[in-house]
């Protein structure tokens, strides 16, 4: 039995050439949010990293971050799937089934004990005693608990794994319960999203890879790479909004010209994603781009922060805003009262993002 | 004296699938199929904004993305009385046929392939042979024997690392696997292939819906505006980057899926007199050509085939209480009138009452409730639906394209009508409509330019947009074809929040539990008969279930605390 191959191993029995191999290293540190002087320490990792042993858990969920995991755009991440990750159990492609599925995680359990790391996909039903998910004859609670005794660290993916996204929506049937409310003893990455977006979902498995260290997150555990940024704020149809260009019916005038979708019900000013920078798809397009508002999917609670056409400053808390809906108005003195409005809640919601910058937390490449 | 198999988790699939089988002399002779997750949507949805309602069920499903938020737009413009533009439904239709041809792909390859090519054996294989039987197989440029040999050391050193991953503790070297080492070693190839291209194809409902998986719809149309003359709309570039991409996945499933499914399927003819299963298909039909309204204008026929009786199709009609119903004497539900009751889906209620084994379990009750999924009968009949079904009610509707492709198929395999009725038909069914599909997506991008040259722009339909403009009352049916069969939800509107909304999807008219008089659901049935020539290796198993596609997360919808930072480890 051979050693365990490390990255740049597997990339060149690939056939990657060397410079694909340190173009993708690039791509890494720059996805990662890391100063590309390091990009020095990402190669080194690659180069010498064995593979890493995972196990991914489906739960209360349905399957779209697995599916957008798959659809990262970058030549080298699927390739993670199948060579740069040890990807031990995972309901969706492994090709055992029954007994033999749930012997190769819990092979995987015993001979490392402490080293793998565990991908929740989905949340834990705990009405019922849990019967409203079991695998194997087991609950969800039994297993997520069994499993994160010995994990090194946990993922929770998506929005079902880290806020408990739509079975969690009132009244919530089955009293599904994020990861993070259940295990309270294991570091817990949460990528929130509807699901998140791949490349995201790569860029914090290959962050955990080539640096060895949990990426740095905010205070509701994202990765601040990814997190840290309103959709609003990124968005390349904001200057339409600061001139109080608004689409103000489907498919209007105003809608192929591309403007604000902020009356239509866009949640881009409450929404902390990526979709306006990273988009979609290998960059194809982002929900705002074609046509529809941003729903909030990586927000706790979206599903109750509706309904989703309702623009924001007709719902509760968010009254700040509602002053920025006369934008639209010719008057100037109402602009001038809307940006003012606009330009309070956007440096409310700034001031969050500069405190946990300027935190004295250790960075994680520190 | 029989012997109880169980396969739980059954991997490879969407959800959570157990089935248990009764095996004797070498051959199952009873089934049971249960749904062991539920999360309630129904209960969720009530009371909400009809508008909003696609979003919600959408997540339904992830791998069969687009499909519910289909059906659920269609199911409120059916309730108010709303017709969307040509071009909402062409964009619709070309969401449509992106997601068959990927979903359809990535079953072929990374659900189902496992059951049917052994990844060891491929080890063995003469990459010199490979390239020359690839070559003879396609056109596929991809089939020198360089390339066969490099992935051959690939997957020659992975083995050797002793780190299997997904592969592990799979069945490999069991009997059942009949394919040469060299078709083995193509499979593998192509495996990797379609995991790559899946990527490509679905950024047509980027394009459109903003994202996949979960992209955007609208009530009354599509939320994407056509605006040549603007760089912020659907424009030129949009357009040809969707013709370029239904222009590669034509390519890639001619040239690389239809071939490897005949290659494959040629050596397990057998299959086609296994797993047959129910006699009775149903299909509501899909891709108008003239409007949803006009069932007649479907490119997939909508009705009813019994007794595989390819000579008369059966209407079908939704809103008929009589027709389609749901039961419960094996679910873990309750209904306000009995477990005897047959609730129409308007009428339909969800109420969860789990009375199974305590986990942990090793069996479940099966004589009492077994499942999270509801039972379907139409007029008391239990039915497949999925390729298989939609294809057969095609032929036996007289859709000349479908017969032709079929016909194709079976000549090419030298088998006769009879094996479509089977495992191996199911799985061939979906490569064939599949192959459909890539050629009717062309004809609707065509006709969407066409409808654009002549200066037709409009997508999306507002009239009825305000709730203020909505009768007090409505009802109405969406209906719809997944890729894994009929699906349809069913609203209740009363002063403009949802009242009841049900969802009977593909997944549980396939898998769901039998009903009071015993007659066995599609899963359940097909699996009668199944040979196991290893009871410690469910593989046969997996073959007929994964034949299906399962879905199950769909059929069972029905249902730091501190404020201070993070985690941080100084190694990982």
């Amino acid at each position: 039995m051979g050693q365990p191959l490390t990255i740049w191993e597997h990339a060149r029995l690939q056939g990657h050439s060397r410079r694909d191999f340190l173009k993708f290293c690039a791509w890494l540190t720059a996805a990662a949010g890391i100063d590309s002087s390091a990009m020095g320490d990402v190669v080194h990792a690659l180069e010498t990293k064995p593979r890493l042993p995972v196990v991914w858990f489906h739960f209360q969920e349905c399957t779209c971050c697995s599916e957008s995991f798959i659809r990262s755009s970058h030549p080298i991440v699927s390739d993670i799937i199948l060579d740069k990750l040890s990807l031990d159990y995972t309901q969706t492609l492994q090709a055992a089934a029954g007994e033999q599925a749930e012997k190769a995680l819990h092979d995987t359990m015993a001979k490392y004990p402490g080293e793998y790391l565990m991908l929740v996909e989905g949340s834990i039903p705990t009405g019922a005693d849990g019967v409203y998910c079991t695998i194997a004859g087991r609950t969800a609670l039994e297993i997520v608990k069994e499993a994160a005794a010995g994990a090194k660290a946990i993922v929770a993916w998506g929005s079902c794994a880290s806020n408990g996204c739509i079975q969690a929506a009132s009244p919530n049937p089955t009293g599904a319960t994020p990861v993070h409310k259940i295990i309270t003893d294991k570091p817990i990455i949460k990528v929130p999203g509807c699901p998140p977006i791949g490349e995201v979902m790569a860029g914090t498995i290959v962050h955990l890879l080539a640096f060895g260290t949990i990426p740095e997150l905010d205070r509701t555990g994202r990765p601040k790479a990814f997190y840290s940024r309103r959709v609003h704020d990124t968005c390349y149809r904001r200057p339409n909004y600061d001139a109080g260009l608004f689409v103000e019916s489907w498919d209007d005038e105003n809608a192929k010209r591309g403007y604000c979708l902020y009356k239509m019900g866009c949640r881009g000013p409450s929404t902390y994603n990526a979709c306006a920078v990273t988009k979609w798809n290998n960059g194809v397009s982002f929900p705002i781009q074609s046509g529809h508002g941003c729903i909030g999917c990586s927000e706790e609670n979206f599903w109750d922060n509706g309904p989703f056409y309702q623009r924001l400053s007709n719902l509760p808390g968010f009254g700040i805003e509602s002053t920025a809906d006369t934008i639209g108005v010719a008057a100037g003195a109402a602009t001038a009262v809307g940006l003012g409005a606009h330009a309070v809640l956007t440096f409310v919601r700034k001031r969050d993002v500069v405190a946990a910058h300027e935190s004295p937390e250790p960075k994680a490449q520190e | 004296m029989a012997n109880r198999i169980v396969v739980d988790p059954v991997t490879r699939i969407e959800g959570h699938l157990r089935i248990e089988v009764e095996v004797k002399d070498g051959k199952v002779v009873d089934a049971y199929s249960s749904g062991t997750m539920v999360r309630g949507f129904e209960l969720i949805l009530k009371g909400r904004d009809p508008r909003d309602a696609w979003a919600f069920v959408e997540r339904a499903c992830g791998v069969c993305t687009t499909v519910h938020a289909l059906a659920s737009v269609r199911s409120v413009e059916d309730a108010l009385g709303i017709t969307v533009p040509p071009n909402a439904e062409l964009i619709r239709n070309l969401m449509f046929c992106a997601q068959y041809l990927q979903d359809h792909a990535v079953h072929f390859y990374h659900l189902h392939a496992l059951d049917w090519v052994d990844v060891v054996s491929a080890l063995k294989a003469d990459p010199k042979k490979t390239s020359e039987l690839a070559q003879s197989l396609s056109n596929w440029p991809k089939s020198s024997p360089g390339y066969f040999s490099d992935l051959q050391k690939r997957l020659t050193s992975f083995v050797e690392s002793g780190q299997l991953g997904i592969f592990a503790n799979g069945y490999w070297g069991h009997s059942a696997y009949k394919l040469p080492a060299e078709v083995n070693l193509i499979g593998v190839a192509h495996y990797l292939e379609a995991l790559e291209w899946q990527k490509e194809i679905v950024k047509v409902h980027t394009i459109f819906g903003g994202k996949n998986p979960h992209p955007n719809y609208l009530v009354g149309g599509v939320p994407c505006s056509i605006n040549v003359n603007e760089v912020n709309a659907i424009n030129a570039e949009r357009l040809a980057m969707v013709g370029k991409l239904f222009d590669d996945a034509q390519t890639f499933i001619e040239q690389v899926y239809i071939p490897d499914l005949l290659a494959i399927a040629g050596f397990y003819k057998d299959w086609g007199a296994i797993g047959g299963g129910l006699e009775n298909y149903m299909c509501y039909g899909d891709l108008p050509t003239k409007g949803y309204n006009d069932p007649t204008s479907f490119k997939f026929q909508r009705g009813i085939i019994l007794k595989r009786n390819l000579n008369e199709v059966l209407p079908v009609n939704p809103k008929d209480p009589q027709e389609v119903q749901e039961f419960i004497p094996h679910s873990w539900y309750e209904y306000s009138g009995g477990d005897g009751e047959g609730r129409h889906p308007w009428d339909g209620e969800t109420k969860f009452n789990y009375t199974g084994p305590k986990p942990p379990y090793t069996q479940l009750e099966v004589e009492q409730k077994y499942s999270w999924l509801k039972t379907p009968r139409w007029k008391g009949n239990a039915m497949e639906v999925g390729p298989l079904a939609r294809l057969l009610v095609a032929y036996a509707s007289g859709n000349a394209e479908v017969k032709d492709a079929i016909g194709g198929v079976l000549k090419q395999l030298d088998v006769p009508v009879a094996a479509l009725f089977s495992t191996l038909g199911r799985t061939a069914a979906r490569g064939i409509e599949t192959m459909l599909v890539a050629r009717w997506a062309k004809e609707f991008y065509g006709q969407l330019l066409d409808n654009i040259k002549r200066g037709e722009t409009r997508t999306a339909e507002t009239a009825m947009w305000e709730p203020s403009s909505w009768p007090a009352d409505a009802k109405g049916v969406g209906m719809s074809e997944a890729p894994r069969g009929a699906l349809a939800h069913w609203i209740v509107i009363k002063d403009q929040k949802i009242d009841n909304y049900q969802l009977v999807v593909p997944s549980t008219w396939n898998a769901s539990p039998r009903d009071a008089q015993g007659q066995l659901s599609a899963y359940e049935s097909s699996l009668v008969g199944t040979p196991v020539a290893n009871t410690e290796q469910p593989l046969e198993i997996l073959r007929t279930i994964h034949s299906f596609d399962p879905c199950i997360a769909c059929a069972v919808h029905i249902h730091d605390p501190h404020g201070r930072h993070v985690h941080h480890l100084d190694t990982f």
